[in-house]
């Protein structure tokens, strides 16, 4: 099987499961909006969001929800020890790491879809004015949480203390992707948007991307084989 | 990538200062069921994995033919099929479904025919379209055991098998093995059920803190010879 | 490395020796006054862990792909020394800032920068501790993301904070103060290198240890 078609594979297989139990769509949605929840009781004052505020309430809200995705996927796999059959099988150990990455990608960019609307309404934060900077922002933002998240969390699918482990390795790895996000959304919120600065922070995102993209691909191998 | 036995050298592993397996010397030919037995803890699973290339040996070699496990890369996992104690299909897809993912990941041809044996021949054609989760622990044993060896591996390493199979299923699970062993397939297994392989294995070894040993050989059942070689 | 160990540990207790000297006589910075000079530890201690987070980096990569455990134990003697030595900078960063600008933490872009560094060479030592069998190669791989984490981590911490008032110390430094901090850098650098030295070997003695008890169950 080529590289490619056994990602294809892997993630086809990943999008089937997911759909049929619906469980890491359906947790992962209604955390995210219990997080923004508790974000709106710190940061609304008098019924109207502190500024900027909203933009890291969008990416702290994907990060954490991101995070309660991985450990779920990674978990349901260590189950049956399926992650070890995908090791055994005659395909590029890599393409198995891309297969994943597509599928926790996808589930990301969903939880997203609804998770973006509901900011722009209950803070009233006109994220749409710019509607391609903004999607330009969370995909390459997304990717580089889910490219590291990905290989992380499959990883540590094996190890004790898994569950801990996941954020305290996750979240100072991804600090420059909530960066740029945050801080990228906070310069499409001003009034007068900055885009110039806008285009350095996706700029930033996609050169990790790129960086992290690769470093993942090359040692997933080495790191799931003992 | 094909071979006709497999051996291991001096084969070492430890686990920081826990040694797992110490020296393990063994071959296994094309054409014999070979049995591993041994306590819990023995060593039995590590050896498996290690036969299985999914862990490497600290010391030692293995080799698959003339090829080392490490050597052999894509084309040697092609040729092993491992049914592991934790059964490796996904209980959210069906039979059918888990069957053909494994078809088509290991590029195999006419994956659609190949399912619809392998279903045949694990007795679940009618249960094929129901997700795995409502399977018995029997019905998913057989269906690994399908999964296992749809590729038509040359190596079969099986983990305790016969676990939580009623009489008629281990029947056919022997049956299976013994098939395996006339058309040239190397078998090593794990098992506790020692009645359950007494006539179909050529040979077995006891595995004893993580060295092995060939049982004695004489008469009595193996399950005496067992007790008295791990009592001795 | 076991005959040059003296020599260096010779020299760095002569650069340390005399380093309060060339700090005592070097100028005093126009708006700090005294406080300023803690600069000459405090940078020296940044610039050696980030030299430490590249050294765990590179010896992780060369643990992961290269398969040597020698490279296992330096990666990991190195990461416990950026871990040291970050948390050196920063406790002497906000007694600097404490005393030169009246707060003790401003996420000045340096300190947090080094914050988030220290937090994933801290993750290093937690997976390794905590992750069960195995976790050797894991952790390597933290490392290696670590320090190709470097320049991302400091160009958007630095984007994140507008002006910090010294923002580029080494370029803009009097010529005066350049002789006393690369004699620092100097100074700490060669530590770094005794203190790694020792730590890896402690590693390789702790794994010869390991192979004793396995030998001597056989």
């Amino acid at each position: 099987m080529t590289f490619l078609s056994t990602a294809t594979l892997v993630a086809r297989k990943d999008l089937l499961v997911e759909a049929r139990s619906r469980e890491v769509i359906y947790t992962s949605l209604l955390f995210a909006i219990s997080c923004m929840l508790v974000f709106a009781f710190g940061l609304v004052k008098d019924g109207r969001v502190i500024a900027d505020a909203a933009g890291a309430i969008l990416w702290i809200t994907i990060a954490f929800a991101g995070t309660l995705a991985l450990s779920r996927i990674f978990d349901r796999e260590r189950q049956n020890e399926t992650l070890r059959a995908l090791l055994l099988a005659p395909t590029p150990r890599a393409a198995i790491y891309v297969g994943k990455f597509a599928g926790v990608l996808g589930l990301l960019l969903l939880v997203e879809g609804i998770v973006v609307p509901l900011v722009v309404l209950m803070f009233d934060a006109q994220l749409f004015r710019h509607t391609g900077w903004m999607l330009g922002l969370l995909l390459a933002g997304s990717a580089g949480y889910a490219a590291v998240g990905t290989l992380f969390a499959a990883m540590l699918a094996r190890s004790r203390s898994r569950g801990a482990l996941l954020p305290v390795l996750l979240y100072p790895i991804t600090v420059p992707v909530i960066i740029g996000g945050v801080r990228g959304t906070a310069a499409l919120l001003q009034p007068e948007a900055d885009l110039v600065l806008a285009r350095a922070w996706l700029m930033m995102l996609i050169a990790f991307d790129a960086v992290f993209i690769t470093l993942s691909l090359w040692t997933f191998e080495p790191a799931m084989t003992e | 990538m094909d071979f006709t036995s497999l051996t291991f050298s001096n084969v070492s592993r430890h686990f920081g200062r826990r040694r797992a397996l110490s020296s393990v010397s063994f071959a296994v030919h094309a054409g014999q069921v070979v049995a591993l037995l041994g306590a819990n803890g023995s060593g039995k699973s590590t050896l498996l994995s290690i036969a299985a290339t999914l862990l490497e040996a600290s010391s030692g070699e293995v080799r698959y033919g003339e090829v080392t496990a490490r050597g052999g890369g894509a084309g040697l996992r092609r040729a092993i099929g491992v049914l592991g104690h934790d059964l490796y299909v996904y209980p959210e897809l069906s039979a059918a479904e888990n069957l053909r993912f494994f078809g088509h990941l290991y590029g195999l041809d006419k994956v659609e025919h190949r399912v619809a044996a392998a279903l045949g021949a694990a007795a679940l054609a009618d249960r094929g379209d129901d997700p795995v989760a409502t399977y018995s622990r029997g019905m998913r044993q057989r269906l690994a055991l399908e999964r296992a060896l749809l590729h038509e591996p040359r190596l079969l390493l099986l983990d305790e098998p016969f676990t939580g199979l009623d009489d008629p299923s281990s029947l056919a699970l022997r049956g299976r093995l013994a098939h395996l062993r006339e058309r040239g397939g190397i078998v090593l297994l794990t098992t506790h059920e020692l009645e359950a392989i007494e006539t179909l294995v050529d040979a077995a070894y006891v595995l004893v803190r993580g060295r092995v040993q060939p049982l004695i050989n004489g008469a009595g059942s193996l399950r005496e010879r067992y007790r008295q070689q791990v009592e001795a | 490395m076991r005959r040059l160990f003296p020599v260096l540990l010779v020299l760095c207790m002569a650069l340390f020796a005399y380093a309060p000297f060339l700090i005592l006589n070097a100028p005093y910075e126009s708006t700090m006054g005294l406080v300023q000079k803690i600069f000459y530890f405090h940078v020296s201690t940044a610039i050696t862990m980030f030299v430490s987070a590249f050294t765990c980096g590179i010896a992780s990569a060369i643990f992961l792909f290269g398969r040597r455990p020698a490279a296992d134990r330096v990666g990991f003697a190195a990461a416990e020394l950026t871990v040291l030595l970050g948390l050196v900078v920063l406790i002497s960063g906000p007694l600097w800032a404490r005393k030169a600008w009246g707060v003790w933490w401003q996420w000045d872009a340096r300190l947090t920068s080094t914050l988030v560094m220290w937090l994933v060479f801290q993750a290093y030592l937690l997976l390794r501790r905590f992750g069960g069998p195995g976790s050797e190669k894991l952790a390597a791989a933290v490392g290696l993301f670590g320090a190709a984490l470097v320049p991302f981590v400091y160009w958007s911490v630095n984007m994140w904070r507008t002006v910090h008032p010294t923002t580029n110390v080494v370029p803009t430094l009097d010529a005066s103060m350049r002789g006393p901090f690369l004699w620092c850098v100097a100074a700490f650098l060669c530590l770094y290198v005794l203190l790694l030295a020792a730590r890896t070997e402690l590693e390789k003695r702790r794994s010869r240890l390991d192979e004793l008890y396995l030998a001597l169950e056989d």
